[in-house]
């Protein structure tokens, strides 16, 4: 109990040690996972017909993973703007809960520097932050940028090395590349069900978001089923939920 | 080194939506918390979006339902999904998924 008390009081001792450098250390355990899901976007992307620079201007100004896999999709096969946007909108709804979590972490702070804590927030950083949190009350500003700021260089290089690498690749086909964003789909569908203790409700969920987004798709458009699917599926399970 | 001005559009709006969820959480939440219903409603939202995405990329092809042992993109599903289950690794699921799908093209 006392080792806790004392804990709380010296926080600003604790932040001192907890130094932008430090942050970029603990960085590095998610670098190799994020450089090449960054390095397959940067092919999808070419692929798509992106150009280098434009690449990197995705990267750098969207940064977020999933959200680059589909509008590089929807840019492929000539989707509006506005369908894009609304898409990437619903995809990345779920940072609302990423950020809402670590908000009283960073109560220390200024509403304008969470603003720039939580610009560069991603999953692979979420989940290095919360896990510092575990030992704390109070997450430093400076080991928060430290680990931002690296995810966020590395996630650049890793796409416009993809971007070069897609280049020269004239048939991406061919090597499986144009399966990397299914797969990428399938594997954060699988996480973000195996996270949770909720897998026969989330299973439901999963059945219906499909059955939705196939019949939408084919009557209107594959945007249309995404954001009805999402919409709909996420009320029932909220329901069910209320229901037990 | 071109950008195009539709491109550089839909940079900007998919990043603005992007921003707001992830900003807006934590600068207001110290001072009021979301409600309940809220929450709850938002811990699905990843589940069935990706699903979503999935049931598109794997059922459909250029907006056409497709069942059947000629579709690759569910054949490669298969196994991709069981290492999904298995490692609990994003890299691990991608690589695999791509490798099925090239070995999926040798042979068919």
């Amino acid at each position: 109990m006392g080792q806790v008390n004392a804990q709380m009081e010296t926080i600003p001792a604790t932040q001192n040690e907890d130094t932008f450098l430090k942050g970029v250390k603990d960085c590095i355990p998610t670098l190799l996972g994020y450089l090449s899901i960054g390095f397959a976007a940067g092919v999808v992307e070419k692929t798509a017909g992106l150009s280098i620079m434009e690449v990197v201007l995705i990267s750098l100004i969207l940064y977020a993973g999933s959200a680059q896999f589909i509008a590089a999709g929807m840019i492929a096969v000539n989707s509006s703007a506005t369908a894009i946007i609304i898409t990437v909108f619903f995809v990345n709804l779920r940072h609302i809960l990423l950020s809402a979590a670590l908000s009283p972490y960073f109560r220390h702070l200024s509403p304008l520097k969470n603003m720039l804590l939580g610009s560069l927030l991603t999953d692979e950083t979420f989940g290095v932050a919360i896990n510092k949190a575990a030992e704390k009350k109070a997450i430093s500003e400076r080991w928060m940028h430290g680990l931002n700021l690296t995810a966020w260089l590395n996630w650049a290089v890793a796409n416009m090395a993809g971007a070069y690498f897609g280049n020269w690749i004239s048939n991406p086909e061919k090597y499986g590349l144009d399966f990397a964003l299914p797969a990428m789909f399938i594997g954060l569908l699988v996480l973000s069900m195996i996270s949770r203790k909720k897998i026969v409700l989330d299973i439901i969920v999963a059945v219906f978001a499909i059955m939705i987004a196939v019949g939408v798709s084919m009557i209107f458009s594959s945007s249309l089923g995404v954001i009805l699917a999402a919409v709909i599926a996420s009320t029932l399970g909220m329901v069910i939920e209320k229901w037990k | 080194m071109e950008v195009s001005w539709g491109i550089l559009l839909i940079i900007l709006g998919t990043a603005l939506v992007t921003f707001l969820p992830r900003v807006i959480p934590l600068m207001v939440l110290s001072r009021f918390e979301l409600p309940e219903w809220a929450a709850r409603w938002l811990s699905f939202v990843p589940t069935s979006v990706m699903a979503a995405l999935v049931g598109q990329e794997i059922f459909m092809n250029d907006g056409e339902w497709l069942l059947s042992f000629r579709n690759l993109d569910f054949i490669a599903a298969i196994p991709t999904f069981f290492i999904a289950l298995k490692t609990r690794s994003l890299l691990a699921t991608v690589l695999s998924g791509i490798i099925t799908m090239m070995l999926l093209r040798v042979f068919f």
